[in-house]
């Protein structure tokens, strides 16, 4: 099975023909353009391991994130940087590709920091495995973390083995009426703190705020912070993690801009949602790339135009000229010929 | 066999070293550079003295324009570059390179900036790890990851080396603690890898710094998150009457949805070996030891407590004790700190080593140490971050006996292969460097040592940071096979086995 996969690399390399890595295709709209034969990896599917008491699982590239995310869920355990699915269909492949992460996040990490090891295969067709199945592992360079969010373009991640955390045993979500620049600030200065805190939001002049963790320390932190409690807490989470939230809907490009967390209120136009305790906004609007772009950098950071019916011009901040040298460097080290992805990240990587 | 551009260890002997001394001595202040034998002896080793070697010269910049300095005449003149922190690494990545300039990052010791809205301080590397922690107290913070170095290792060498410590289970790595490095190439290239926010554009290279040994770039600077102090912590100490018992304890704990702040096993030798040492008050008839730790609210801590000791019965254990005090936390603890001291204490000389395991193969591991000692005649104690699988073997000897240090060796490489036959790893957190450079060929393969060659050279083109270090070259590997007879006769075929 993995063969085949080997096999349709090395064709590809022998033509120079570009490939475009894709499982069943829930993150397209994400990145640059979309360029080359198609690879389904869907095939290439199932879980090889998992070890509950060890806290790993692994499994193949094609293997729904949702069977993963079920199975995981019968030990009382959990993916927990909550990766968005956009769509039933979503692979573990396509999940670490993307790289994308959702509202636990700031308190629990990214995807990268819970992938503990990959099977790779680079661009003459070799099956390479780095890291493993242990929590702690520093032989060799850190490359199944670069692969993450690294959109299939340095190769393609056949398996993977993730580290998997205890479901918490309780969960409540407050909120809060409070406008933008004093959530900004209550979401920095409660992070400060020993709070069991494990999602933020402000969206509207509300801010909601997700507690995790034992029984005592959940019910604790509600006493000490006040607030309401809503009863459909869960489904506020869901609906940020996947974006069904009635701010995500409609036609109007979509910015996501990766901030410092005490950056306060950005003044853009279009309508601003906040998550990860005020590391990243949201920005539904039509403006100019540069407006996004230069207001990121202002505060530190960066912009992604991250949905929009037409993308026209870079997708991701363009990076400083020793960065892209680097990173030239780097696509050249894995994909000698340049088949995986080209452009998916970068117009000229 | 082999690409041809990585096919041998690099000859860096044709170097004209009174050319290097004066164009150093153009960039660096008079007592920046260190040429005389007798101020580069010092510098011979790190952590891992059984490996020494006296460098070309010693460079003590204070500035990052002196840095680039010191790498663009390097660069220029073909030389080899080794950085170097506080040299408490134990895998020898601080040695120097006998041809080559040793470039000390401990003037860099400047807590630039401490920002405790946002959580995060940026530091110079040469600022030690504990001193970050001490920095932040006021504010109700700390920096997470604490190797047992902590009070002299330095942030710029627990980035090389991706540092752990005691509580990494539950408050990640270096590499999950970590915003931003500033680094230069050995061009003198500036990187500015990450940033504030929590992610960056492009590839993760702030992964791949972490840990990359200083075979990639020169860290100049280094933005850490910085953790909510908890409130309170309490820890469990549980006697075990087998290592199997305190094995599925631990397994049992996880199983159970609770992820401690810290989780430690020792076993009897180890117990043993401290306890004369700190009174720790440890029961020295238990094969095994926990050490399980809850921090959080109060409220959070009994709660985790009291499942921790329910879990603790359940497997098995005899003496169960639950810290009361902060006194009394500290002195449980006390011990398993102490190991490597206590190690030393007990016997000239040790060698520790850092493999990792999935955990369920734990007592298998220690039954094949066990064979081990009698085999290479060398006693062993074994403390292990049980949460995480990373097991730290002390094997003791005596470098003044004859033979003894090779024996050491031996059995050292023998516990790292069997790690990776297990499905481990020959290092979890002290990193290759010199001293498990051979059993890297055992862990991968040639086409997977030929990316990592590859990851380097775009990097560094020439091969001059750290060169020999971490990655082996492919003929190093092929003479270590021959050499070395994997599953067939032993290295010591006339010593008596089992």
């Amino acid at each position: 099975m993995v063969q085949r996969l080997q096999a349709s690399i090395k064709d590809a390399a022998a033509r120079k023909q570009a490939l475009r890595l894709r499982g069943s295709g829930t993150k397209d709209f994400y990145g640059q353009r979309l360029e080359g034969e198609l690879l389904d990896t869907r095939y290439y599917a199932g879980i090889v391991a998992y070890e509950p008491t060890e806290l790993v699982v692994t499994a193949r590239c094609g293997t729904p994130l949702a069977e993963l995310e079920e199975l995981v869920a019968g030990k009382g355990q959990m993916l927990a940087f909550e990766p968005p699915h956009f769509g039933a269909e979503a692979t573990l492949g396509g999940c670490l590709a993307a790289g994308i992460s959702g509202p636990r996040r700031a308190s629990a990490g990214a995807v990268r920091d819970f992938v503990l090891g990959v099977k790779i295969i680079n661009g003459r067709g070799e099956m390479l495995t780095f890291g493993g199945q242990v929590m702690k592992n520093v032989a060799g360079y850190d490359l199944p973390r670069l692969m993450v969010g690294a959109l299939g373009t340095l190769g393609l991640i056949a398996e993977a083995s993730i580290k998997v955390l205890p479901r918490p045993v309780a969960e409540a979500t407050l909120r809060f009426e409070m406008p933008e620049d004093k959530a900004i600030e209550t979401m920095n200065r409660w992070s400060g703190r020993p709070l069991p805190i494990s999602a933020t939001c402000w969206c509207d002049g509300e801010l909601s705020v997700r507690l995790s963790g034992a029984r005592a320390a959940v019910a604790a932190a509600r006493e000490q912070l006040g607030g309401i409690v809503i009863d459909d807490g869960a489904e506020f989470w869901h609906s940020l993690r996947e974006q069904f939230h009635p701010y995500f809907l409609g036609d109007v490009p979509s910015w996501r801009l990766s901030v410092p967390s005490t950056t306060p209120p950005l003044m853009l136009p279009g309508q601003q949602l906040i998550e990860w305790g005020g590391a990243q906004r949201w920005v539904r609007t039509a403006a100019e790339a540069y407006t996004l772009r230069d207001a990121a950098r202002a505060a530190g950071g960066h912009a992604t135009l991250y949905r929009a019916p037409e993308k026209t011009g870079e997708v991701f901040s363009p990076l400083s000229a020793p960065l892209m040298k680097l990173h030239r460097r780097l696509k050249l080290a894995f994909d000698p010929d340049g088949i995986f992805n080209p452009g998916r990240m970068y117009a000229d990587l | 066999m082999g690409t041809p551009e990585f096919a041998a260890e690099r000859d860096f002997s044709r170097i004209d070293r009174e050319e290097l001394l004066s164009e150093l001595a153009e960039v660096l202040p008079r007592d920046a550079l260190l040429r005389d034998e007798e101020d580069l002896r010092p510098y011979e080793c790190d952590g891992l003295t059984a490996c020494r070697r006296l460098p070309l010269a010693v460079a003590l910049p204070e500035s990052e324009d002196q840095v680039r300095a010191i790498l663009r005449i390097c660069a220029s003149l073909g030389v080899p570059v080794v950085a170097r922190g506080a040299g408490t690494g134990l895998s020898g990545g601080a040695m120097p390179h006998q041809d080559g300039v040793l470039l000390s990052l401990a003037k860099f010791k400047k807590i630039i900036r401490i920002d405790p809205v946002a959580r995060i301080a940026v530091v110079q590397p040469g600022v030690r790890n504990l001193a970050i922690s001490e920095a932040v107290a006021a504010h109700g913070l700390y920096y997470a990851p604490d190797p047992s170095s902590q009070i002299a290792c330095t942030i710029g060498g627990n980035v090389a080396e991706n540092a752990g410590g005691v509580h990494c289970l539950k408050y990640g790595l270096t590499v999950h603690n970590l915003l931003r490095v500033r680094a230069l190439t050995i061009e003198g290239e500036v990187l500015e890898i990450g940033g504030h926010a929590l992610d960056a554009p492009g590839y993760d290279l702030l992964a791949l710094m972490t840990g990359s040994e200083g075979m990639l770039a020169v860290i100049t600077e280094i933005t850490v998150k910085l953790t909510p102090k908890p409130i309170t912590a309490r820890v469990v100490l549980a006697a075990f009457d087998s290592v199997e018992k305190a094995g599925n304890a631990v397994a049992s704990i996880i199983a159970a949805g609770i992820i401690p702040a810290g989780l430690e096993m020792m076993d009897k030798p180890a117990t043993r070996a401290v306890e004369p040492f700190v009174n720790a008050g440890y029961p020295l008839d238990a094969e095994a030891i926990l050490l399980a730790e809850s921090d959080g609210t109060p409220e959070e801590v009994e709660e985790d407590i009291a499942r921790i000791r329910q879990v603790m019965e359940a497997s098995g254990a005899g003496e169960i004790r639950v810290s009361r005090d902060e006194a009394e936390r500290l002195r449980f603890w006390s011990g398993r700190k102490a190991a490597f001291p206590a190690a030393g204490r007990i016997s000239p000389d040790y060698y520790c080593m850092d493999g990792t395991i999935p955990r369920r193969h734990l007592a298998e591991m220690l039954t094949a140490i066990a064979a081990m000692e009698k085999k290479y005649e060398l006693r062993c104690c074994n403390v292990f971050h049980a949460g995480d699988g990373n097991l730290h073997p002390l094997i003791l000897y005596d470098a003044n006996q004859a033979g003894e240090l090779e024996r050491a060796e031996q059995f050292g490489a023998e516990i790292l292969e069997l790690s990776v036959k297990l499905g481990g790893t020959v290092t979890g957190e002290h990193g290759v460097g010199i001293e498990k450079i051979n059993q890297m060929c055992a862990q991968f393969s040639e086409q997977e040592l030929t990316l990592f060659h590859r990851v380097k050279a775009a990097f560094d083109q020439e091969g001059l940071l750290n060169p020999g270090k971490a990655i082996p070259t492919l003929n190093r590997c092929v003479e270590y096979g021959r050499k070395h007879v994997h599953g067939g006769q032993a290295p010591f075929p006339d010593l008596p086995r089992f």
